[in-house]
């Protein structure tokens, strides 16, 4: 293993986030903090618990995996289209360096990034409403998965897009409403029977479950089923990372 | 002595269908400068990048100091160097720390000294903690080569080094590829400006359409393709080249005021001592003479235009 490239890889990319720390903590940091305010306080009060859990609290886990799964995703999705597109990504290519130590080093930062996103939300979140984290174990173990698997199936889309639309193409038009409707903001106990059913079809719904168990000890699905899903995901964008290295797809000519 | 690096048969068609290169073969030999000419569209950066990892070869082998640039890949691009063509950079990174970016992607523990004395010897040691983007176009430049040093190549590879660059860059360019032949790395440089390969090169090879039509010492090649041009200045014009002449290869040129007799540097016999006794028998004076012999690029040219 070429551990001084994937350091210096790993290293480069976290200081970009330090010279873009408005856009890449702050941003997120202050838009959830809005949801919160408003989905939570405003309109919260309205609500009575969900389950047990007042609203404000319900809705935490739901947030910290929306800006898991969104900060992963265009974290990594714009690290490795960057070099791409200024073509700075030749002297990586042709440096001693295994497509694994590439990947391990990419989406490493992203994750990283996603997760000090997550971990800002929550400490956030604890000021506002009473938080409990029943399973930390399986918090922890939640936390770090969605953000790896989000932040390699960034790393495959930002080395599919060949423009910046396409770039912004399914962190915005597939991945925010899968999460906006996978049950950030409610229990899917509280939709009616048809829906709750074809929500399931919603892979996130599963992630968002899961996640919101290990604080609460509630979800909407049963946790190994919340595990498997995640693991589904796991497993899928690694066979499609790859198949990429396999066939230098995108990379080499 | 063992090529440094040595290619064969190399083969590579794009997607598209398009062969860039058509059975390479290629050995350059340690300490060399190698100049690879040839027009656009060539191959030449097809065939430096397939060596260098950034092209999948169709078919063929390369070997980098023994190591097969595909299997043993990592040992083999550890002794490679690349300049790419274009200028690639992130804008927002630092000079210095770009530097020690490229040293730690080849494996090798930071070395600030190292990095000190690479930055030193291309003048930018004063840049080392501005912003990529503040450089202008020749630090730039040279900042590449840095980064192409960082992991103190034995090869290294400047592809189109002076294209678009001004005169004392260019310059500058050609003293920095002399200095690191000092210092034994081997150059391999493609260009299409036949004056850098005069300049630098010890040898050249010629690669057009996708493959390599020449390679040759480059005094060799002057000397065995050089064609010599002999002008004589006439004391009077001539209208026609007399006729006791015709088996010389002579043109008159500058309406009828000057005679260019075209002869071999190869023929054991240039027929110059002939031809200078028939001219005065036949009765042409002349009262200058001045030789040429034909620049890289004349027969840069004559090899293309066959091809």
């Amino acid at each position: 293993m070429n551990f001084e490239a994937i350091k210096v890889i790993y290293l480069t990319e976290m200081a970009r986030t330090r010279r873009t720390i408005m856009q890449s903590i702050i941003s997120p940091v202050i838009s959830t903090v809005l949801y919160f305010v408003v989905f939570g306080a405003a309109i919260g009060s309205r609500i009575s618990e969900v389950d047990g859990v007042s609203y404000g609290a319900f809705i935490v886990p739901g947030l910290i995996m929306l800006s898991l799964m969104t900060q992963s995703l265009s974290n990594a999705a714009f690290g490795i289209y960057f070099p791409r597109f200024t073509g700075t990504i030749f002297e990586v290519l042709s440096a001693p360096v295994s497509f694994l130590e590439i990947t391990i080093a990419y989406v490493g930062a992203a994750a990283t990034k996603s997760i000090v996103v997550g971990l800002i939300i929550l400490i956030t979140a604890s000021f506002f409403v009473p938080l409990q984290i029943q399973h930390p174990v399986w918090m922890a173990a939640f936390f770090l998965l969605t953000a790896v698997t989000f932040a390699l199936l960034g790393f495959i889309i930002g080395i599919w897009a060949d423009n910046f639309e396409k770039l912004q193409f399914v962190p915005l038009l597939i991945v925010t409403p899968l999460a906006f409707l996978g049950g950030s903001f409610y229990s899917i106990s509280m939709l009616p029977e048809i829906w709750q059913k074809i929500t399931l079809i919603n892979p996130v719904v599963y992630l968002i479950s899961g996640f919101r168990w290990s604080f609460y000890g509630q979800a909407d699905v049963s946790l190994w089923l919340s595990l498997l899903a995640t693991m589904i995901f796991l497993g899928g964008s690694l066979a499609v990372v790859h198949w990429i290295f396999k066939t230098g797809y995108r990379l080499k000519a | 002595m063992a090529p440094i690096l040595s290619v064969r048969d190399l083969e590579k068609t794009y997607d598209g269908g398009f062969q860039a290169l058509k059975s390479v073969s290629l050995d350059i030999r340690q300490g060399e400068v190698f100049a690879l000419l040839g027009p656009n569209g060539a191959g030449k950066t097809t065939l430096i990048s397939t060596i260098c990892g950034l092209v999948r070869p169709t078919s063929g082998s390369i070997h980098v100091c023994g190591h097969d640039a595909l299997i043993e890949y990592r040992a083999a691009r550890q002794m490679i160097g690349l300049v790419p063509q274009e200028m690639p950079t992130a804008p927002f990174e630092l000079v210095g720390d770009t530097v020690a970016f490229s040293r730690g992607l080849f494996g090798m523990k930071p070395d600030p000294a190292r990095i000190e004395g690479i930055l030193k010897d291309l003048t930018l040691w004063e840049k080392r903690s501005n912003p990529i983007m503040a450089l202008s176009g020749g630090m730039k430049r040279r900042l590449l080569v840095a980064k192409a040093l960082a992991h103190e190549p034995k090869i290294l590879f400047l592809d189109e080094p002076t294209a678009g660059v001004d005169v004392e860059l260019r310059h500058d360019m050609w003293r920095i590829v002399g200095e690191l032949k000092q210092k034994g790395v081997t150059i391999i440089l493609t260009t299409h400006y036949i004056e850098e390969a005069e300049e630098m090169a010890d040898r050249v090879g010629v690669i057009n359409k996708g493959e390599i039509i020449l390679v040759e010492d480059k005094a060799e090649l002057m000397r065995k393709l050089g064609r010599k041009l002999l002008s004589l200045s006439l004391t009077e014009p001539l209208s026609e080249i007399p006729g006791s002449l015709a088996s010389y290869d002579l043109k008159l040129e500058d309406e009828g005021r000057s005679l260019v007799y075209t002869y071999d540097t190869r023929a054991e016999r240039t027929g110059i001592t002939s031809l200078l006794t028939d001219l005065s028998q036949a009765g042409v004076r002349f009262h200058d003479l001045q030789t040429d012999q034909s620049s890289l690029e004349d027969i840069f040219v004559g090899l293309v235009s066959q091809g």
